[in-house]
């Protein structure tokens, strides 16, 4: 498990990984938003929080389709579901080495982004926070999205109409819990319910990736 | 070691095989044979595990069997010795045996070059290192030999060699003659009847 978790780190850091990529799309993102909406502070501040929000999931996506696919492509994937590695395991391993390549970077730029946005002074640790808890679940529910297209050539847009519908939940407690710190209202309940999200996702979501990929790997 | 009794294998969910029975007993290599598309393939997949039977049992000990495909599974971006590295690691293996697998493939000069600067002969090789790190005795390889040079092939027979004598099986599909001692198996007479079953049904929605 450990060895998956370094080969994946290791792949993704090194030349054509992909790692960086999503990170720029938000950057790229959160800096267009001001120039396009206008010079005008109150209301970047009041679209801050869902534009941050927005932005993570996005940028999120765009690098889903690499969880299995490139390991499918090469046959490593065939080779794991038969060595000793239990296929949950593997699909728990990469959803995590695709959350610390993607979603951390993201959580660490997010303050920096809402200083751009106007983002309220006292929502900097909500946000922070909110997408540190929230942002394990794209990851997860990303994986299983990954896991259900595995055979297909090009999956990236049918990723993206599995997984869009399952984020909202996340999108929606995530947004509200900046939004609430804004206002100096209690976030707190919404903080509640995305922890929740997250931890149960992170339960269901490699049991059931599991399952997509033996019905993917079989029908090769 | 390795028995297969009246198995039946589909792909595309057409059955290709049906009724093949074998045992493999430990020191000893069985050679697959048959024409293209008859579901070689496919039956070593179902003996790794990979997808279920039509019908039929497979019976190996548990945690016995070592699968190599078509494709070999390399990391482009990783060198020799990290691709080998991870897969000894998953097999729970020592760092040992990814250094003797590397003297065994004559990957030596090799070690700390990324994959992807290796030739396909070179990757194949690496492929097939990895057999030898996984420590598992009932090799199942499908097509070994590809993109191997004459001394390669050579080679990986006397590695084969080394495992038969060592306790271990192998079970490989090939269309050329390695040089082992090997019983063969052809697969023509297994050939599925043309399924009439599996094709009605297009035929009635449409």
């Amino acid at each position: 498990m450990k060895a998956l978790l370094l080969r994946d780190l290791r792949l993704a850091i090194r030349a054509g990984g992909g790692f960086g990529l999503g990170l720029a799309f938000f950057l790229i993102l959160a800096t267009l938003i001001p120039f396009g909406v206008g010079p005008q502070p109150d209301v970047l501040a009041s679209i801050a929080p869902g534009v941050l929000w927005v932005g993570a999931l996005l940028s999120c996506l765009l690098s889903l389709e690499r969880i299995f696919a490139l390991d499918f492509e090469d046959g490593a994937l065939d080779l794991m579901a038969s060595s000793p590695l239990p296929l949950e395991g593997i699909v728990a391993v990469k959803s995590l080495a695709h959350w610390l390549t993607t979603g951390l970077p993201l959580v660490v730029a997010a303050p920096l982004l809402g200083l751009m946005l106007n983002l309220p002074s006292q929502s900097y640790g909500w946000l922070l926070m909110s997408l540190l808890i929230g942002t394990p679940a794209l990851s997860v529910i990303g994986a299983f999205g990954a896991a259900i297209t595995v055979g297909l050539k090009r999956g990236g847009l049918l990723i993206s109409l599995l997984v869009l519908p399952l984020y909202v939940p996340t999108l929606i407690f995530g947004a509200d819990v900046v939004r609430r710190a804004g206002q100096g209202l209690d976030a707190s309940v919404p903080a509640f319910m995305l922890a929740g999200l997250t931890l149960g996702a992170v339960a269901i979501m490699p049991f059931a990736s599991a399952a997509a990929l033996r019905a993917g790997l079989k029908g090769s | 070691m390795l028995e297969l009794n009246d198995v039946a294998v589909a792909r595309g969910g057409i059955t290709v095989l049906e009724g093949v029975s074998f045992q493999l007993a430990a020191g000893n290599a069985l050679i697959l044979r048959g024409e293209n598309g008859i579901g070689k393939t496919t039956l070593l997949r179902a003996i790794a595990g990979l997808q279920p039977t039509v019908n039929g049992t497979i019976q190996a000990p548990d945690e016995s069997i070592a699968f190599a495909s078509h494709a070999d599974g390399i990391k482009a971006q990783l060198t020799v010795r990290e691709n080998l590295e991870f897969w000894a690691e998953v097999y729970g293996n020592a760092s040992s045996d990814v250094d003797a697998a590397i003297q065994a493939m004559n990957l030596t000069e090799l070690t700390n070059r990324p994959a992807a600067q290796m030739s396909a002969g070179q990757k194949r090789r690496l492929g097939l290192g990895r057999l030898l790190v996984t420590a598992r005795p009932i090799w199942v390889l499908d097509e070994p030999t590809v993109s191997l040079d004459r001394a390669s092939v050579a080679l990986f027979a006397d590695i084969v060699r080394a495992h038969l004598a060592g306790g271990g099986a192998a079970l490989i599909a090939t269309h050329i003659d390695l040089g082992i001692e090997a019983e063969t198996l052809d697969l023509t007479p297994f050939k599925a009847k043309a399924d009439v079953t599996a094709d009605t049904s297009d035929g009635d929605y449409w």
